[in-house]
Order: C-alpha cells, then structure tokens, then sequence
C-alpha cells in the first residue's frame, strides 16, 4: 500500500483524509509525552494554569527514550502503551491535541473523543525502537527535564513510519484486523 | 534480541499470511539488526532488571553483601549501557530511583560449587498484561487452556506480539508466577523434555494463533513465537494458573562463575 507522507501541524481536512490501516510517513515536529507527564498537563489544567506547550495541532508521542549515547540524536525510541494515557488523552484532545503516536488499544472513551474532536491515533511498531530512532533527526527537552525518560522532548522526525488504527470516523484498526485473521 | 527468537521470527514469516503482518515481522528483524551492528537497545523499554541467581551450596561467599553487590552491577550497566532508567522507587509515590535500581532477584542453592547468575531484563507493557488465576482442580486442562488464551486474547495489541508466553500451572500462588517466568528463560525453538507439556505447549500456541492478532496486533496470524510451561505439585484444593506474557524481545543471558 501507498505511504501518505504528513506533516505537522495536522489540519482537520489532512486528518479526515485517513482511514484505519492507512500507512503514513510523518515529519516535521512532534513532543513525547507519557504517564508522569501527562498527569502533571492534566493536573495544570485542572488548575486553569497553561500548559507548556500549545498542542493545537500537534501529535504527542507515547516514548520514553533510552539516554542518547555520545553523537546520537536520542537513544532507542519505540512506541509504549498508549492505554495508559486514555485517563488524560479526551482533556488533551479538548485542548487542540490532533494526533497520538503510540501502540495497543484505546479505550472507548477515547475513540470517542477522538471522533469528536476530529483527530488520529497512530500505531508505531512496538518493539523497533532502534529502527525508529534513525526517523529522529533532532531531540531537545522542553519540560519536566527531572522526569529523565519521561520528560516532555521536542523532536523533529523524518519520515518517521506509523499505521492508522484510530480515524476521525470511529474506526478501529485492532478490531477489524482481528476479525479479519481470526480461524473460529 | 536472542539468535533463538530470530530464527523463530524468520520462521514465522512463512506461517503469517497477512502482508502487513508479514512487513512487521521483517522490519522487527531489521530493527534487530540495526540494534546489534549499532548497538542501539532494540527496545527503548530496557526493563526491570530480573535476576535468577543460583548458588551452588559448597561455595562460599565472603564480606560485603551479594544482593547488594548484584543492585551494583545493576546500576553501572544501566549507566555505562545507556540503557533506560525505568524504576521507580515507590509504587504509590512514583519518584524515578534514576539507576534501574532495585532489582529484583530470585536465589536458589542448588548442589554444586558455582554461582550462575542469570540476568533477564522484563519490559512493563507486555508485565502488565499478564495474569494469574486460582482455578478449581475441577477445571482441569480445558480450565487452563482457556485462562491462557483468555489472557492473551485479552492482551491483544497491547504486549507487542509476537509474543513468548511463559505459563506456570501447579504450586502455590507464588510458585505458579514464579515458573511462569522462568518459562520465559528456555531458548525459543527448544522441546519441552516432559512429552505431555510439549504436546500442550504446541496445542497452546496453535489455539493462539487462530486468535487472529497478529504481529503488533494489526491482524494476522503470528501472535505467539512459543508457549513454554513449567508444573509443579499442587495443593488437593487448588489449581493456580500463572500467565508471564513477554514481546519478542525475550532477553535473557547467563553467566557461571
């Protein structure tokens, strides 16, 4: 199949045009993100502080990198289980979030809030962490530098390789796949 | 990655139909690749450090303190390797230790006049997605059958399949999840030597790869490289039943001293 090849920001008329099980390429500038540090922007909004970074338009990555050795960009860089932010994701999506970069399944609150607010959810192979790291050209910490792998990075990736499994329309790569494969 | 759960993954990409599935498996090789020649973690997930470390009774251990001295080790390759630094100190609390300290470790004296120590690193997201179960003696293999699949249905794209599946039947609660992780230790590829738990094993891994789940959850037909069981006796009342899911990486290295 065709890889559809995306750059950052995402637009609503970019993220309607993918469907579930489309391949896509993603470049330009995405920000990890996992569980610490989702807690602390959700606590933050709880508050109605601003957040460090505006997401309008941004996808978040589910990584928590191993340390860059010298003369590397950033460390092994694969995808964790997104489930675990699902607690944070709609209040994020609400605040203008459009795209999530990470592996496993979502839960229906979620997926919900993901066709609500007209955004994706991308599968990255879990597991090919070293392979991924070569998409990252650029890595600088942005927030929460005491988290270590949990901070919040600014990376600039390069045709970083990703899979849709949850569209604006509600579909869900996970289940479709399953049933497709699955011998009674 | 292990040379065992390489050659199980080339295998297995003549049993996945699925093209996507099939592309997943070679690019899971490829990253494998890539880790060894560039000597990058093929996982950015490095693990809880596990240590199985078997201590021959005639040998003896002066000063200091082993546990100690093993949580030391810990911490210079978790350094030195660059590896991620994924503990933290408290499960309630959350504050990063910032060495992968402490680990966890699982002594046994045995006969002999060694010290073997075996180091296999554990990652969270396919931990989380294992299980255990008290079951009723009444449920017998059928009952176990069905909690192993039920776990790993349950798991689906979540613990990176393909996945090696550690199952522990018999002992105490504790005893149940302890084999199901020293399971995950026997090279892929490997025969159980009990002929009956062989038979079960392949029965176990054919069930699951009807499941439909395939590599990364995407749809296909390779969600199990292995099923490795270890038994041990049982209590009249009680059946337990322990599941350690673990991704493809299955990382595991032995030394004896």
């Amino acid at each position: 199949m065709d890889k559809v090849v995306i750059t950052t920001p995402l637009t609503d008329d970019v993220v309607q045009k993918l469907r579930i099980g489309q391949q896509v390429l993603i470049n330009g500038r995405i920000f990890t993100g996992r569980d610490a540090a989702h807690k602390r922007l959700v606590e933050l909004l709880a508050n109605g502080k601003p957040l460090p970074v505006d997401f309008t338009g941004q996808i978040i990555y589910y990584v928590g990198p191993t340390p860059a050795k010298p003369g590397q960009v950033i460390g092994a860089a694969g995808p964790t289980t997104a489930g675990r932010m699902d607690a944070y994701t709609p209040q994020l999506l609400e605040q203008g979030l459009k795209g999530m970069i990470g592996k496993g399944k979502r839960s229906p609150e979620v997926i919900e809030a993901i066709k609500k607010h007209k955004a994706v959810y991308f599968a990255a192979i879990g597991g090919a962490a070293a392979l991924i790291s070569k998409k990252i050209k650029s890595a600088k910490v942005i927030a929460y530098p005491e988290l270590g792998p949990e901070a919040i990075y600014e990376l600039e990736v390069e045709d970083f390789p990703a899979i849709v499994v949850n569209d604006a329309f509600g579909g869900d790569l996970y289940q479709e796949g399953t049933k497709i494969y699955a011998v009674e | 990655m292990g040379d065992d759960v390489l050659e199980a993954l080339a295998k297995s990409l003549e049993q996945e139909v699925s093209s996507g599935g099939r592309e997943i498996l070679k690019l899971l090789m490829e990253n494998a690749r890539i880790s060894r020649e560039e000597n990058i973690p093929m996982c950015q997930d490095t693990g809880f450090t596990v240590v199985f470390l078997e201590l021959g009774q005639d040998v003896h251990l002066e000063g200091g303190d082993i546990n100690e001295a093993i949580n030391e080790g810990v911490r210079k390759g978790y350094r030195q390797g660059y590896l991620r630094k994924s503990i933290v100190g408290h499960p309630l609390k959350r504050v990063n230790t910032g060495d992968n300290t402490p680990c966890v470790i699982h002594t046994r004296v045995v006969p002999g006049e060694n010290l073997k120590i075996t180091v296999a690193p554990k990652g969270g997201g396919s931990e989380n997605m294992s299980a255990l179960k008290m079951l009723k003696p009444a449920d017998g293999v059928e009952g176990v059958k069905k909690f192993v699949i039920d776990t790993v249905k349950a798991a689906g794209p979540n613990p990176c399949p393909p996945l090696v599946i550690g199952v522990g039947i018999g002992g105490t609660m504790e005893k149940a999840a302890l084999m199901a992780k020293e399971a995950l230790l026997r090279e892929v590829g490997t025969k159980n030597p009990q002929q009956d738990l062989a038979e079960l094993e392949l029965q176990l891994l054919n069930e699951i790869n009807k499941l439909g789940i395939g590599p990364q959850g995407l749809g296909g037909r390779v969600t199990a490289l292995a099923v490795h069981i270890k038994t041990f006796a049982a209590h009249i009342a009680s059946l337990p039943v322990a599941v350690n899911i673990n991704c493809h990486a299955a990382r595991h290295k032995s030394i004896i001293l």
